[in-house]
């Protein structure tokens, strides 16, 4: 079908297409179909298959469960939460590396990415000690102090999504920033406009669909996050407890089909979520 | 490049001939806490299997959650022998794949569990809090450690454990024994999700007053973190736990390792084993090694599994969904 496409098209585009550096649109289109099917269909594919066999009655029983509903409004308002957390100190991140020279800032860069290489358990147990109300650096000032616990608290599933989000945002936005010309800045203040006014009138539109992008990708991560949430959350039924974690707890009772459930309904929700950002981005971007 | 694969494939043909003729190699998928108990008794074995039969034996070594390793079966992870920490697991490997016969249990001595152990508390340095029981547990102010019996198998023995305690005190119900679970449960401030990960809690992070933990655990916490730090306290009632294994006839068929597998689980029962798992604080079987060793072992009064009417009818009375577990932590129902 590809083919019958392609010989329609005038001489000329088929001979800039030959010049791709890759091989042929039919062979890299077919190349593309191949490895998303094998790598992403098909997996979700088998999860979506799963939990039919409860029946609609059955499926819609596991996942309106007291305990699972909770698990799901804790992961995605959590990572709601994290995702405008990280959206915010993102962005400030972000202009900081790019608008200022310091020294060391080829060191704060890269740290920027250690979120993304720590193995997710590390993280985990690290925050959990630093935050842990008895004996943490942080978390027993913070607990002798203020009397606010982090650690084996939703606020410890928050952290632990802020934590592992941040690259997102912080990496998207940062070429968007530095394409940004410093002249049309300069241009609106000789045309009278203030700091906040150049700011919001002129970066601003321009950083948008980035910014929309970091924060879905970050909430998307923060959704998806187990290994370093399980040691911080506390995981207490109806309290602390993430979707994922009941997804292993169906496991463990050999209920493939009641995890797959809950599996398919995080799925459905955040695709919903994404494109919801994803339409919201496209409206920004029109005007 | 052509006698690169060449070479390649006369060397994996030399291995291929050479693990035929002479060598052996076996499986155990084990669970968690027994990586150090099976790395000593596999050296062993692997040294008198070579003595007796002249074959070069390698016996590997898979550990995780109990669950977890189970479920690796059922998806395909070619065990020759199963020495989990619950029969219940066991029991749906069996169920699920169909590789060995239901009555596996019957087949080895003492339930097919060549060790046991049981349920104690661990507390801190001086018992501050002068826990003695089950019942000082839900006192104002104690906090205590246990993962999550959901997703934890130890965590099962310690759940069974206290509600056989509060069964047993004078005016003792069933609505006393759940009131006193649901009570309980609201002095545990972080569930884990497994046995390891409470032990961190309670030991490196401080959380907790009391850790409920298997002795062999418990035992270790004190090698680990110096004996000081840490006091065992023995509660009067506790459970009998009964890790058991068991051969996975279709998979050793397959393997050819029947043999081998038959005798290495024997082995577990030999006094010369036995001596190995007391070592690593796992209860023996054996009367005269039991008596060796009698004091680090105390005794205490214990239930059994068999008290719950097995283990199928307690997973679906107490931890599946909807159970007792659940019920008590749904509001409203306390």
């Amino acid at each position: 079908m590809t083919s019958a496409v392609l010989s329609q098209r005038p001489p000329i585009q088929r001979r800039r297409r030959q010049r791709s550096v890759l091989p042929g649109f039919g062979l890299t289109m077919g190349y593309t179909i191949f490895y998303l099917s094998l790598i992403v269909l098909l997996p979700l594919a088998a999860l979506i298959v799963r939990p039919w066999e409860l029946g609609l009655s059955g499926f819609i029983a596991k996942v309106t469960e007291p305990s699972v509903l909770a698990s799901l409004k804790l992961s995605f308002g959590a990572a709601l939460i994290a995702a405008v957390i990280n959206a915010v100190f993102g962005l400030l991140v972000a202009w900081i590396l790019v608008r200022y020279p310091f020294p060391g800032r080829r060191l704060v860069d890269a740290l920027v990415d250690l979120p993304f290489a720590l193995p997710t358990a590390v993280a985990g147990i690290a925050l959990a000690a630093l935050y842990s109300p008895k004996n943490g650096w942080l978390g027993k000032p913070l607990k002798d102090v203020f009397d606010i616990e982090i650690a084996y608290t939703p606020l410890g599933v928050i952290l632990a999504m802020t934590f592992i989000g941040l690259p997102f945002v912080v990496r998207t936005l940062q070429p968007v920033l530095q394409e940004i010309d410093r002249d049309t800045e300069e241009a609106a203040a000789t045309l009278g406009a203030r700091n906040w006014q150049t700011f919001f009138f002129v970066i601003m539109p321009a950083l948008l669909p980035a910014w929309f992008t970091g924060f879905a990708l970050a909430f998307a991560r923060a959704v998806g996050e187990y290994g370093s949430i399980i040691f911080i959350a506390g995981n207490k039924p109806m309290v602390s407890e993430i979707a994922p974690v009941k997804i292993l707890q169906k496991l463990e009772q050999y209920d493939y089909a009641g995890a797959a459930a809950i599996g398919v309904v995080m799925l459905g929700a955040s695709f919903l979520i994404i494109l919801a950002i994803n339409l919201a981005q496209r409206l920004m971007a029109k005007p | 490049m052509k006698s690169f694969w060449k070479n390649l494939t006369t060397a994996l043909a030399a291995v291929g001939l050479f693990s035929a003729a002479s060598a052996a190699e076996l499986l155990n998928v084990s669970y968690d806490p027994t990586r150090e108990l099976y790395k000593q008794v596999n050296e062993v074995f692997a040294a008198k299997w070579k003595a007796e039969t002249g074959e070069d034996l390698t016996i590997n070594q898979s550990h995780g959650g109990s669950g977890k390793q189970a479920r690796s079966v059922i998806d395909g992870l070619e065990a020759d022998v199963l020495t989990l920490a619950l029969a219940y697991d066991i029991d749906e490997v069996g169920q699920k794949t169909g590789y060995f016969p239901a009555d596996w249990q019957a087949r080895l001595p003492d339930n097919s569990a060549p060790y046991t152990s049981t349920i104690v508390f661990v507390v801190r340095k001086g018992n501050p809090f002068g826990i003695k029981d089950w019942g000082d547990l839900t006192k104002s102010g104690i906090q205590v450690i246990t993962p999550n019996p959901k997703t934890s198998g130890g965590a099962r023995w310690n759940f069974l454990a206290a509600w056989a305690w509060a069964l047993k005190q004078p005016g003792g119900s069933e609505d006393t024994a759940k009131a006193y679970i649901a009570e309980l449960y609201k002095h545990v401030p972080v569930l884990d999700t497994g046995a390891r990960g409470s032990t961190t809690t309670f030991a490196q992070r401080g959380i907790g007053d009391v850790f409920l933990s298997w002795e062999n655990e418990a035992h270790l916490i004190q090698a680990e973190f110096g004996a000081g730090e840490f006091e065992i306290i023995v509660p009067s009632v506790s459970i009998l736990a009964e890790p058991p294994v068991t051969l996975v006839d279709s998979i050793v068929d397959r393997h050819g390792t029947r043999a081998v597998a038959e005798a290495y689980l024997k082995f577990l029962y030999t006094p010369e084993a036995q001596e190995i798992v007391a070592k690593n604080f796992y209860r023996p079987r054996d009367q005269a090694v039991a008596a060796k060793y009698a004091a680090q072992f105390p005794a205490i009064p214990l239930v059994t599994i068999a008290d719950f009417g097995g283990w199928s009818s307690a997973q679906q009375k107490f931890f599946a969904d909807g159970g007792v577990f659940d019920q008590i932590y749904q509001p409203g129902q306390q």
